[in-house]
């Protein structure tokens, strides 16, 4: 039972780098709030921050409502899942998962049962006794996790916690980390740089840029409706497609000089955007209306199985398209991309949302 | 091995084969001369087999106490020298980690003054700054005593610095971990910085002692007592005098004693030492 809020955090360092500008968020109990963002963001540091590993100079930072600001990580009552697992080399695993509970001075027994129990779950048991130089990447990975989970804190805080481990392991981990943190109903800040794992644990999305919240909300709902172009090249694989837009003869027009066939929905937009999979390959010369109609140069096609990107020059950009099944496109074809009219994102000047 | 011939394998034993004869047989050599009477290493050439005398002369080495020394056996002699060697040892490491603890893990004012001073003392080996040091000795009536003998050669600026390279290779995160876990500074430093640091102390525990072992200089200063001497000045005492006098046998004894105690250490603790150099156990 823990909310974690934020209020106007910042961080700057003697050097005078401003690496946290002021960020405001504000996770309810039971969540799971997911920082995402390149590195350099400032997520990292917001999240030690958090957990009390790092100086706040201004803001605050309250846990269930109380300032944290001035208590140690000890006193906040918080876990820390490491990026390298941090696990303590010359202790067996039990005693890795027991070591916070016997400085808090917690009972013997009540430690055995809590490091057992935890170990279950985690489908540790059989490697209780054994070193972390003796597991695998995953199997060192559950232990720093059983490490957060054993001492019951009020809130978990994951340090890009899969970024060492494979692809797969990667997937299997992110379904059973969000699995755990929902039926253990722990409050939760979760870093990470890559958006797949961002989208798919988010209860709250929050995209960082150069210390400042670009945008926060739903994972579904930063998806369709990304407030800047930052967060729509960010969040989605492959990226949202950009085009600038400049002034033509008759309207509006890309870099060089094609028409776009209909008015832009804002006249201050200055780049228009279309995800991958909104958008169609044709190549039928007439082109349907109320739609966005840009002729291509299929330069490569990487097909992935399940669907096909086309990698194309199109209006003096380069453009994904997302086909599903093989593409019948090969390199070189000309072909025309279509994006309907309601799928399109405009954004202005400075890369904000405009419609 | 590179090389499987018969040739290459022949030639590798050889020359260590000659290696191993050069470095053993003068300690071979010194033992045989242990076991023989006084006449008999008097009277080239020395046999090269051990004699009958071995008993005789380890018993009045190690009990009869030896003349020449004034009259202190060559159990009191090793007793000191243990003392010493283990109080540098164990004085050594023990000052070291805490310096080194503190400048790699603490952030206070003018430590990298301090880290820079102790890097300084680098230059300043016993030698350099024997007669002040031996002034401050005399004022505080520390003349042969074992604290005299052992705390002006216990700072070590070598340790310090090994420990501090060891200290800032274990990652921030295990720190961090720690702290997060609720380790202060001190339970951080019993529970994981020591546990970590387990070959490396033991292999400096190897060097150090060695080098407490076989001091010469400083203890011969602040000795006056036989009682107080350490064995590697007995033993210099011992041939000080004429050749007919010198009680070649004892010398010989002393001489097979002396190099035990630092034989033992090395082979009991070789597993700890190779491994404290090869690696550091990540």
């Amino acid at each position: 039972m823990a909310t974690v809020d934020l209020k106007d955090v910042k961080k700057v360092y003697p050097s005078g780098f401003e690496a946290v500008k002021g960020v405001s968020i504000a996770v309810p109990d039971k969540e799971l709030c997911v920082l995402v963002g390149p590195s350099g963001c400032g997520k990292s540091t917001l999240l030690r921050m958090i957990a009390g590993l790092e100086t706040i100079s201004s803001g605050t930072v309250a846990i269930d409502g109380k300032i944290v600001n001035l208590i140690g990580p000890t006193e906040r009552d918080i876990a820390m899942v490491f990026q390298n697992y941090a696990l303590y080399p010359h202790m067996k695993v039990y005693d890795n998962m027991a070591y916070g509970l016997r400085n808090r001075g917690t009972p013997k027994d009540e430690i055995d049962s809590r490091v057992r129990a935890t170990a279950k779950i985690l489908e540790l048991s059989a490697l209780l006794d054994r070193r972390p130089r003796e597991l695998s990447g995953g199997q060192r990975q559950r232990v720093a996790m059983g490490r957060a989970i054993v001492r019951n804190p009020r809130v978990f805080l994951f340090d890009e916690p899969l970024s060492n481990l494979d692809a797969k392991l990667r997937g299997q981990m992110r379904v059973e980390i969000k699995n755990l943190q929902r039926s253990l109903g722990v409050t939760s800040v979760y870093v990470t740089h890559d958006q797949l794992e961002a989208m798919t644990l988010a209860d709250i999305l929050v995209v960082m840029n150069a210390g400042l919240v670009e945008q926060m909300g739903a994972p579904l709902d930063v998806y369709e409706r990304p407030a800047s172009t930052f967060v729509a090249s960010f969040i989605g694989a492959p990226p949202m497609n950009l085009l600038a837009l400049t002034e033509g003869a008759s309207g509006a027009a890309l870099a060089d000089g094609t028409a776009i066939a209909f008015a832009p929905r804002e006249a201050r937009a200055a780049t228009l955007g279309f995800r991958p999979e909104d958008a169609d390959v044709t190549f039928n010369a007439e082109a349907p209306s109320g739609a966005l109609v840009l002729p291509a140069l299929v330069e490569a096609v990487e097909p992935v199985g399940a669907e096909s990107f086309l990698h194309c020059a199109a209006g003096g950009n380069r453009i994904v398209v997302r086909v599903a099944g093989r593409a019948t496109a090969t390199v070189g074809n000309q072909l025309r991309v279509v994006a309907k009219a309601e799928k399109l994102h405009w954004f202005d000047q400075a890369g904000k949302r405009v419609g | 091995m590179i090389g499987q011939s018969p040739l290459r394998t022949v030639i590798a034993h050889a020359v260590l084969i000659l290696g191993i004869l050069i470095v053993a047989f003068p300690i071979y050599y010194t033992f045989v001369a242990s076991t023989q009477t006084l006449q008999t290493i008097l009277r080239p050439p020395l046999p090269l087999l051990p004699g009958d005398q071995f008993w005789n002369n380890y018993t009045e080495a190690l009990f009869g106490g030896v003349g020449r020394i004034g009259g202190v056996s060559v159990g009191r002699l090793l007793l000191n020298t243990t003392v010493m060697a283990l109080g540098i040892a164990v004085g050594k490491i023990f000052i070291s980690i805490l310096s080194a603890y503190a400048i790699v893990f603490f952030r206070f004012p003018l430590r990298m003054t301090f880290f820079w001073l102790i890097f300084i003392t680098l230059m300043l080996p016993v030698e350099v700054r024997i007669l002040p040091t031996y002034k401050v000795m005399v004022d505080l009536g520390m003349i042969d005593t074992y604290a005299g003998l052992i705390i002006p050669l216990i700072a070590s600026a070598t340790a310090t610095l090994l420990f501090r390279q060891f200290f800032m290779t274990i990652p921030g995160e295990l720190v961090e971990a720690a702290r997060v876990d609720g380790a202060g500074p001190w339970r951080f430093f019993f529970d994981i910085l020591l546990p970590l640091s387990r070959t490396n102390i033991a292999a400096l525990f190897v060097i150090l002692f060695i080098y407490g072992w076989t001091q010469y200089l400083w203890p011969l200063l602040v000795t006056n007592s036989s009682n107080m001497n350490t064995i590697v000045i007995a033993l210099r005492k011992m041939v000080s005098f004429a050749d007919a006098d010198t009680q070649w046998h004892l010398v010989m004894v002393t001489a097979m004693l002396a190099i035990v105690p630092p034989i033992l250490v090395v082979v009991l603790m070789q597993r700890w030492f190779v491994r404290g150099l090869v690696d550091s156990e990540k």
